[in-house]
């Protein structure tokens, strides 16, 4: 190992939705995160996770840096949180440029759907300048994607937009739909090596008098750090789509292994873990070192996985983030017994037909869907304490509170784990599986070498 | 679509006659079995009749020493299956009203009855009987009572075959088939035939049967070895075809198992490992039980994804559908009836969930497992129920882990590959963790 260098390892997990990526060091820290819902194709999509990952890592790494600075410690709290919506605020603009360019490249000829456009995108950008401003609740949270973020926006300010005959609605949102995935489908070369300097300066004009009197001992840190470059030692990949990461065969671990291990980092006290993906549920049972001893899955049929919300948001006009939520306001839950993704919108129509409440529909949805992981983990060997429940879904309150209720009911008191990263715990196991192999051929080298040795001493 | 895809599965028809690797048994194996079709298609112009019957208690040294022939038709459906045609005929059968939770080997078998061709696309000459001999799964019944419909000239002749509930068979219940064989089964096959029984004929075949199993048991349980020179499931149907199906008490079926077991001797010698899609799997980092019939359709991917991970298949219990001979059943030429008898009881459709849980936990432990799958078909319910708990049971007993997967005999939309594959590699990834203690213990990190 290089003295410059500082050793890391990474975990890559490819989804069928999103594609995570973990950095950690040698002693299994987490360094970074990083994720993106890009699906144009999975070289893409790893390269866009990992290097947001690192990019995290560096901002991590230059926070514990600030931290362990005598002078400057007590200003970390401050130039951490700005650095890091700096880089931000530049993704976010970035972002927006590559949607107005591409919205108006799709605009055609039509007059007034270019002026609306041009008119909500430059609404877009003052609510970019409002929203990275530091000020309190105005900030973006960290786990939105800008699809989501920009969707939102966009959809509220094309209302205003819209006139009856001249401008559908749906003219103005569907330019949207289709320029956003141009957006996601472009890498992001915002590095940390070629941004920190900037933003860093640009932090401290921010910062007033003591911007001044800090600046050189903060950029004097940053310089020692970025001369001492994270170098990754090995990485290991898992998900869906791993057979297709760049990977040789030996650095690839099922999704399974991975999802059991992270669990197990996380909460150690972990028995059993239940992951709700986009396309797979998955129950897995683990010994108290993180080993995986049985699990189940579903059949080929993907009835109840995340797509299902999906596909009910998408019904519904909601942000899939918004559905939880709402079911949680509902007061008589209507019972809904078919978790089948293709039937969704019509199961959902014919409800709202009889004249039940959007609310009532959604909570009777995610109960449905937690009914079905209910067996797959009753087929895995039930519901051990603790218990860590992983995956998109797992961030989704409404989902939440179904599970808790029905594990209550059939098992008793179980602890009920959730890491609010619970989204990155396969990538997490596979990164700490990479750290596990770099030490299993450090060992080996090292019994080798000390085999030779020895035998030269019986020589 | 539907166009597009029997051309797509003309093509991979034609693909189906590499589709397996070739040992000289095999070859041996496969000529019998087409020999045996080839003579079904004549076998009405010879005057010779024909009688279907199912492969779990079947009672085909009778049938022979009547000098008929016997037609398998779960064995027609899985051949259909292997050469991909069972999807269509699937449709068939649904068109005409069979529900998508019927048993895909009937609704194959009922599809291509309507054909009038069998799965090597020979002439399948219609039953002049359908001897019903019932040994556990009730669809069987429900399968005969379709068949007549289809050949409402043929006889029927139903053998009751008591199910081993307690996991025994008693004197009572050897007693009640032996009396249905003297009193319903022979004088049928005497008045269908025309001819009286020729009891030396049934002792002689009987004689050969026992001396092919004994063959049949060797190579088997040569599964035992390290490395394991035979796989004992994919490898293992072609090994148990011909003694299942029509060949049991023949001189070809005799002559089989001895070059068979020749072959095996031979790589035990040698120390190989047997010839799987992927070549000789000589490196062999998984020694694994299986239970449940494999998938037919998509017979060679199956295989390829244990065998791609080193897997091999040391025993299985689907080898034991015919016939229990590993655990010391052979056909007695001295006592004929109660022989034939007790055949029927011990097959392994005939057991009851403690029987077969006692059984895979003794291969786990005889064949130094690593581990065990359960491969759960979507069709069978008599074979599929209960299989979560068996693997529960097993587990705790051995101690080694279990893997489940699901898929179907020969319904080509119940095999997800992705699923199936993604299921394997995990199960094999999790023994590997387990033997390796888990890479170090795992370092643990705030959430
Ligand atoms: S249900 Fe199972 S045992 Fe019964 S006929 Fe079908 S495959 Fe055979």
């Amino acid at each position: 190992m290089s003295v410059e260098a500082f050793e890391c390892f990474v975990g890559i997990d490819l989804g069928s939705t999103t594609t995570k990526a973990v950095v950690i060091d040698a002693a299994g820290t987490i360094l970074g995160r990083g994720i993106t819902n890009s699906r144009s194709n999975y070289d893409l999509a790893c390269e866009i996770a990992r290097s947001e990952a690192f990019v995290d890592a560096q901002m991590s790494r230059l926070r514990s840096a600030l931290e362990a600075d005598p002078v400057l410690a007590a200003h970390a709290k401050v130039l951490g949180p700005s650095l890091e919506r700096s880089f931000r605020h530049r993704q976010h603009l970035r972002q927006l440029a590559t949607l107005r360019r591409s919205c108006l490249g799709l605009s055609g000829e039509t007059e007034a759907l270019r002026a609306a456009l041009t008119a909500i995108l430059d609404e877009m950008q003052v609510l970019a300048e409002r929203m990275f401003s530091g000020l309190a609740g105005a900030d973006a949270k960290k786990s939105e994607f800008f699809r989501d973020i920009a969707g939102a926006q966009f959809q509220k300010l094309a209302e205003g937009k819209a006139e009856p005959k001249k401008l559908p609605y749906e003219d103005i949102v569907g330019v949207f739909d289709k320029a956003i995935l141009k957006v996601e489908n472009e890498p992001d070369d915002l590095t940390f090596e070629g941004n920190a300097r900037e933003a860093l300066d640009r932090t401290l004009d921010r910062y007033g008098k003591q911007g001044v009197e800090i600046r050189a001992q903060a950029l004097a840190a940053l310089d020692d750090l970025l001369a001492h470059p994270p170098v990754t030692r090995c990485s290991v990949g898992t998900g869906y789509g791993r057979a297709r990461l760049p990977f040789p065969k030996a650095q690839i671990r099922s999704e399974i292994l991975c999802h059991g291990l992270g669990a197990h980092a996380m909460f150690p006290g972990t028995r059993t873990v239940l992951d709700i993906g986009g396309q797979d549920t998955k129950a897995i049972q683990v010994d108290g070192d993180g080993i995986v001893t049985g699990f189940q899955m579903n059949d080929r049929c993907a009835a109840g996985c995340g797509r299902y919300l999906g596909y009910i948001a998408d019904e519904m006009n909601l942000g899939l983030h918004e559905l939880g939520p709402l079911a949680e306001l509902s007061t008589r839950r209507v019972r809904i017994s078919s978790t089948c993704t293709v039937f969704a919108g019509a199961e959902l129509r014919d409800r709202l037909a009889l004249g039940e409440k959007r609310e009532d529909i959604l909570a009777g949805l995610h109960r449905a869907i937690i009914l079905r992981a209910m067996s797959i983990l009753a087929r895995s060997g039930g519901v051990m304490d603790e218990f860590t429940f992983t995956g998109g879904v797992a961030n989704n309150p409404a989902a939440v509170r179904a599970l808790r209720d029905l594990i209550a009911e059939n098992y008793g008191e179980r602890r009920l784990n959730i890491s609010p990263s619970s989204i990155f715990t396969g990538a997490l196991g596979a990164a700490l599986f990479a750290l596990r192999d770099a030490q299993t051929a450090d060992a080996a080298a090292g019994e080798a070498a000390g085999a030779d040795t020895f035998q030269e001493a019986q020589a | 679509m539907s166009e597009q895809r029997s051309r797509s599965e003309a093509k991979t028809d034609a693909a189906t006659e590499v589709e397996v690797p070739k040992e000289p048994s095999m070859l041996l194996q496969k000529e019998l079995i087409s020999g045996h079709f080839d003579k079904l298609a004549e076998a009405h112009e010879r005057g010779q009749k024909v009688v279907y019957t199912f492969v779990p208690g079947n009672l085909t040294e009778l049938l022979l020493a009547f000098d008929v022939l016997p037609v398998l038709p779960e064995i027609n459906a899985l051949q259909a299956g292997m050469r991909k045609k069972s999807g269509a005929y699937i449709t068939e059968a649904e068109k005409l009203g069979h529900s998508e939770d019927v048993c895909s080997y009937v609704k194959c078998d009922i599809g291509m009855a309507r054909t009038g061709l069998g799965p090597t696309g020979k002439k399948m000459p219609p039953p002049d009987m359908l001897l019903l001999s019932y040994t556990g799964c009730f669809t069987f019944m429900k399968w005969f009572e379709l068949l007549k419909q289809e050949f409402p000239n043929a006889e029927v002749a139903m053998l009751h075959v008591p199910y081993q509930g307690d996991g025994i068979v008693t004197a009572e219940m050897r007693d009640y088939v032996v009396k249905q064989l003297r009193t319903e089964i022979v004088p049928k096959l005497e008045k269908l035939t025309g001819k009286k029984l020729d009891e030396d004929k049934l002792k002689g075949l009987l004689e050969r049967s026992a001396r092919a199993e004994e063959d049949l048991v060797w190579v088997l349980e040569s599964g035992k070895h390290h490395p394991s020179p035979i796989d004992g499931y994919f490898g293992g149907v072609f090994y148990i075809g011909p003694i299942f199906t029509a060949f049991r008490g023949t001189e070809e079926g005799e002559h089989y198992y001895k070059v068979l077991r020749e072959e095996v001797a031979g790589r035990i010698a040698r120390k190989e490992g047997p010839i799987t899609p992927l070549g000789p799997l000589n490196d062999q980092r998984y020694r694994i039980v299986v239970e449940g019939p494999p998938n037919w359709t998509s017979f060679r991917e199956f295989w390829e994804m244990f065998a791609v991970e080193g897997a091999v298949c040391v025993a299985s219990t689907y080898t034991k559908v015919g016939g229990l001979y590993d655990f010391g059943f052979r056909h007695d030429p001295t006592r004929p009836f109660e022989t034939l008898s007790d055949y029927c009881l011990g097959c392994y459709t005939n057991l009851n969930l403690p029987s077969r849980t006692g059984m895979i936990a003794k291969y786990v432990k005889d064949y130094q497992a690593d581990g065990f799958i359960v491969h759960s078909v979507k069709s069978c319910n008599s074979f599929s129920a209960g299989q979560l708990l068996m693997l529960r049971e097993i587990e705790k007993r051995t101690g080694v882990p279990g893997g489940f997967i699901e898929s179907d005999l020969v319904d080509p939309r119940y095999f997800s590959a992705a699923n199936v594959k993604n299921r394997l590699e995990s199960y094999f990834q999790m023994i590997e963790q387990r033997r390796r203690g888990g890479v170090g213990a795992a370092s643990e990190v705030s959430p």
